[in-house]
């Protein structure tokens, strides 16, 4: 239903049954002016706003009371029964034609004349004594004017009130209260666990489980009504857009995809300004004036595209013009004109890294100001306002095609996942969304810090990582005690990796994070504080504020230039989780994969239906092992790998986890064994890959039923294959298998997304698709690339995880060449491989 | 309360007489009085997770009853020398705007009844820094008792506070 018409029936079913009390008020107090302005206008409400959406029978009874109403507040007419019953009469015909609208969404057929001529009558007799002759006709008229009739069932008071109870609503400070409450609820239930914990056996233990569950969903259930749709953002673009075109000259076309995705209402507050000043930025610079753009061979119209979907516990957000584009040379000059970096830095900088100059302050390539933008309110603002809200951006752009902006921002602010540190006796917290991974040094270890004079500095891997000492940078104590410093927590804000310097890390905690008192702000290191599970108070550290006192930011250049240098040597990098699982030798997954990795008490491991599981984050979590014969050790420690996809998590115990490394690797040798992809050399060592897909499909969980897929694409030399599915899992699961087979994958997340591509001229020698996505599916999909220019041609093979006979048919119609079932591997790539024979065939 | 307490001069308030009710303590071996309308809690030893870089007065932060309290010390705040390691503090904590701040005190004593009438000027000659915060004083039968204005006690610094 229409966003519009749904918030005028649920308005509307409110105000009618304010209107009934008030009118049966009005009886016995006839003359009150208050009671009759109010009722005055409940009813002038619902006319003005029905003639708006075009409800005529509604808005002429409307309209027919509200007269009647009117002179009832000019005095001219007494509110006697007889005359306030025709209001009422009027007050159901109006609540019958709402509860038609709320279930079939147009007014219902039928004729109000006999009401509307009565309550006439009544507004236009000028005498009060001339209301008593009317005042017949309501009995009379009742059985015409109760319009239940018409359609057989009654409009009473049921129908309405289940319009409203449908959807109320709740004040925001409430809403905001509940949540603070819902907050203190979660810290009290964690002191309580943490204490039960310490206790051998409890009879509190029980309850204590129950309430830790029932809590963990209220929480659940508070945090949603704080969700709103990002659209309610992006509400007023399309009219900015239409002014901004009309001001300067250009077409524009908004387009919005995801408008439905949710996020946080005080986060979707935070980004509101930086959206708009990016649409602004694109409308202003981006696209081209009409002529410009036909003399570059596009429509006159530009394209503003922005589109939203979540990816974990974040969404990310996209605005993308199909305009000009920022040719990466210009940057280039800028930044050695502005001094941002030296030619011999730039050399070393991939494009992509280049065009991230953009956000550093005073950084502009329009060429004149304008008064649109480029108004000293740079990107470098827009790129701090997301940056403090725990998010990144980052900026695409190829000249003549087009500029997009990728933001990633957290969900909510309120509950965040942080690493437990502690530094000289005191603990703090550290967002987990900006830690890259721990390492332990020891002086004579492989890891050791080094000092380049007085900095401390760390060799990882092949990169030179600056570090700063949270003791040093806070004040903590003398640079002396720094031996006790055993951890760097390699932390990323925005494109700056550094390390951070800690005595201790501990466990990773989900905590509610507390605004800091008004006469802490402003120290610039902290985002926040909480209590802990044991009752003290804890700082949450604030990486972006670490980045900018330590001046960490001054270093980005030469940081930025060295991981330059390394991206180059390798190609395009992976990150790669190496463990021991069922054999010495080591195994090893793209990291992607991986939710988390958890240290789990194999005493806590339970039975159900089988196979370990183990409660997890108050749900059950099957746990499933490499090796089916596999014994978990009694009372130890269980590496555990944990996937998830929604809601639903499942974990891999192994028996010890290596390392992560980043690293690019070739399959040297393609296995034979099922559940294993093949054998790379991996950080010096033959490694296998695991084939997840195949273990989970083994353990005979549903994992894929509901879920539709991420496609590939890949390339083979000139082979390209795009993949579009919508489950980032799936795509980071073929991802390897179709890389080991040699071709270039591209992935869409959707089908929207991957016509995008279509209309950016991309090319693909194939396109694998799902079938179940949500908005447009595969079916749609295939038609609007046998429709296109580009893609016509394009062969599409399609993913299902269920595929009768009668799908494969209109399958087969909108264009797929051929179904393979999702989790076989060997079927998609046979597929492949037939479809490209036959193509060379025909060819 | 182990440092005794302070008496009033006279019988406290008369009945039905004007009057105030002041938290008592001491802060250095001066005696000093809060509006018991400002008073949320004293608390004895407590737990304070210490927050660098904050302004030299706050001594940290604590959990009262699931509330984040920022803890001032009034003894660096009025400019005098650090209490003893080991000696026993306590805190009176106090309700600002929307937010609560514990003062680190070293005694807290009795409440009395002030007669309103009888409160002082703060003389001039005083140190800028309590001039600043003392809102009047009362002469006890032994000492003088300085009555702290607590906004402006914990106006630190150039900071002004938000609430």
């Amino acid at each position: 239903m229409d966003d519009l018409l749904k918030d005028f029936l649920t308005e509307t079913a409110e105000s009618l049954n304010v209107l009934d009390a008030e009118l049966v008020r009005l009886e016995q107090s006839p003359g009150d002016p208050t009671l009759l302005q109010n009722i005055f206008r409940i009813v002038h409400t619902i006319k003005g706003t029905c003639g708006f959406l075009g409800l005529p029978r509604l808005q002429s009874l409307a309209h027919a009371a509200e007269n009647v109403l009117g002179r009832f507040r000019d005095g001219a007419l007494a509110a006697t029964p007889e005359a306030v019953g025709p209001v009422l009469a009027a007050a159901d015909g109006i609540r019958y034609i709402v509860v038609t609208l709320a279930a079939s969404e147009a007014e219902p057929a039928g004729d109000d004349s006999a009401l509307i001529a009565q309550l006439d009558r009544l507004a236009g007799s000028d005498a009060l004594a001339e209301a008593a002759p009317a005042a017949d006709a309501p009995d009379a008229m009742a059985p015409e004017a109760e319009p239940a009739a018409e359609a057989g069932h009654d409009p009473g008071r049921a129908g309405t009130t289940d319009l409203a109870a449908q959807s109320i609503r709740v004040n925001v400070d409430l809403l905001e209260d509940l949540m603070t409450i819902a907050s203190e609820l979660v810290l009290t239930r964690n002191q309580l666990m943490q204490i039960l914990r310490a206790q051998k056996e409890s009879v509190f233990a029980a309850p204590l489980h129950r309430l830790s569950q029932v809590t963990t969903e209220l929480q659940e259930g508070v945090m949603k009504t704080r969700m709103q749709p990002i659209g309610n953002a992006w509400a007023k673009l399309p009219r900015l857009l239409r002014d901004l075109a009309h001001d300067l000259g250009k077409k524009i076309e908004l387009r919005t995809v995801g408008a439905e995705t949710e996020l946080d209402r005080q986060v979707l507050e935070m980004v509101k300004d930086p959206l708009t000043h990016m649409v602004r930025n694109c409308a202003d610079h981006g696209i081209e004036a009409p002529g410009e753009r036909a003399a570059a061979g596009k429509p006159e119209t530009g394209t503003i595209t922005l589109s939203a979907h979540h990816v974990g516990g974040h969404i990310v957000v996209e605005i993308a013009d199909d305009g000009r584009g920022i040719a990466t040379d210009r940057i280039r000059k800028k930044a050695l004109a502005t001094g941002l970096a030296t030619e011999a830095e730039l050399a070393a900088l991939s494009d992509q890294q280049v065009q991230q100059f953009v956000f550093r302050p005073g950084f502009s390539t329009a060429e004149a100001v304008t008064s649109i933008s480029g108004r000293g309110v740079g990107l470098d603002v827009v790129r701090a306002n997301i940056e403090k809200i725990g998010g990144h951006i980052e900026l695409r752009t190829e000249a003549g095609r087009g500029t997009k902006f990728v933001i990633k921002i957290p969900l909510t602010l309120a509950i965040v996942s942080t690493l437990i540190v502690e530094c000289a006796k005191e603990r703090y917290a550290i967002p987990q969304i900006n830690v890259v991974e721990l390492v332990r040094i020891a002086a004579n270890g492989e890891h050791r810090v080094e000092r380049l004079k007085d900095t401390p500095v760390l060799r990882l891997r092949d990169r030179i990582l600056p570090l700063v000492s949270l003791r040093r940078l806070l004040g903590l104590a003398d640079a002396g005690a720094e031996a006790g410093e055993t951890f760097v927590v390699v932390t990323q804000v925005g494109p700056q990796i550094f390390g951070i310097l800690v005595d201790r890390v501990f466990d990773t905690e989900e905590i509610v994070v507390k605004p800091v008192s008004p006469m802490l702000r402003d120290l610039g290191v902290y985002s926040g504080n909480t209590i802990l599970g044991d009752g003290s108070v804890i700082m949450i550290l604030d990486p972006n504020g670490i980045a900018t006192l330590a001046n960490v930011a001054a270093e980005e250049a030469q940081e930025t230039a060295a991981v330059a240098g390394e991206d180059r040597d390798r190609g395009r990098a992976e990150n790669v989780i190496l463990f021991r699982a069922g054999g010495p030798e080591p195994k090893a997954l793209p990291l992607e994969l991986v939710a988390r990795l958890e240290l789990l008490d194999s005493a806590s491991f339970e039975w159900a239906n089988g196979r370990p599981v183990v409660q997890y984050r108050g749900a059950l979590m099957p746990i499933l092992s490499l090796d089916a014969a596999a014994q978990f050790a009694p009372a130890s420690r269980q590496a555990v790998l944990v996937f998830a996809e929604g809601d639903r998590t499942i974990g891999m115990a192994v028996d010890e986890i290596i390392d992560i490394v980043a690293t690019t690797y070739t399959i040297d040798l393609v296995s034979e064994r099922p559940g294993i992809l093949g054998s790379a050399i991996i950080a010096g060592k033959a490694t296998d890959l695991i084939d997840i897909s195949y273990h989970l499909a083994r353990e005979g969980t549903n994992w894929f039923k509901t879920r539709t897929q991420t496609p590939y694409g890949e390339e083979k030399r000139a082979r390209r294959i795009l993949l579009v599915d919508d489950s980032p899992f799936l795509r980071n699961m073929l991802q390897p298998l179709l890389s080991a087979a040699g071709y270039e994958v591209v992935g869409a997340e959707s089908a929207e997304s991957a016509l995008l591509l279509c209309e950016q001229g991309e090319h693909f020698d194939l396109i694998i698709s799902d079938i179940e996505m949500p908005r447009m599916d595969g079916f749609g999909f295939a038609s609007k690339v046998r429709e296109s220019k580009n893609w016509r041609e394009t062969p599409l093979v399609a993913l299902t995880s269920h595929a009768s006979p009668r799908d494969e048919e209109r399958g087969r119609r909108s264009g797929f060449r051929c179904h393979v079932p999702k989790l076989d591997h060997k079927l998609l790539l046979k597929a492949i491989s037939e479809t490209f024979a036959a193509e060379r065939g025909a060819a | 309360m182990s440092a005794g307490s302070p008496s009033a001069a006279a019988p406290a308030k008369p009945a039905g007489g004007a009057g105030d009710d002041f938290v008592t303590c001491t802060i250095a071996g001066q005696w000093f009085g809060i509006s018991v309308l400002k008073v949320q809690d004293v608390l004895r030893a407590h737990a304070i997770t210490r927050v660098p870089m904050a302004p030299p007065e706050i001594l940290g932060s604590l959990n009262l009853r699931g509330r984040i309290v920022t803890v001032v010390d009034a003894r660096r705040r009025l400019g005098l020398p650090p209490a003893e390691d080991g000696q026993q503090r306590m805190s009176i904590v106090v309700a600002l705007g929307d937010d609560l701040v514990s003062l680190a005190v070293d005694q807290v004593g009795e409440v009395l009844s002030l007669e309103a009438q009888r409160i002082e000027a703060v003389p001039p000659t005083l140190d800028p820094v309590w001039r600043e915060i003392a809102d009047g004083i009362y002469r006890l039968e032994d000492q003088l008792l300085v009555i702290l204005d607590v906004e402006r006690f914990l106006r630190l610094g150039a900071k002004a506070l938000a609430a």
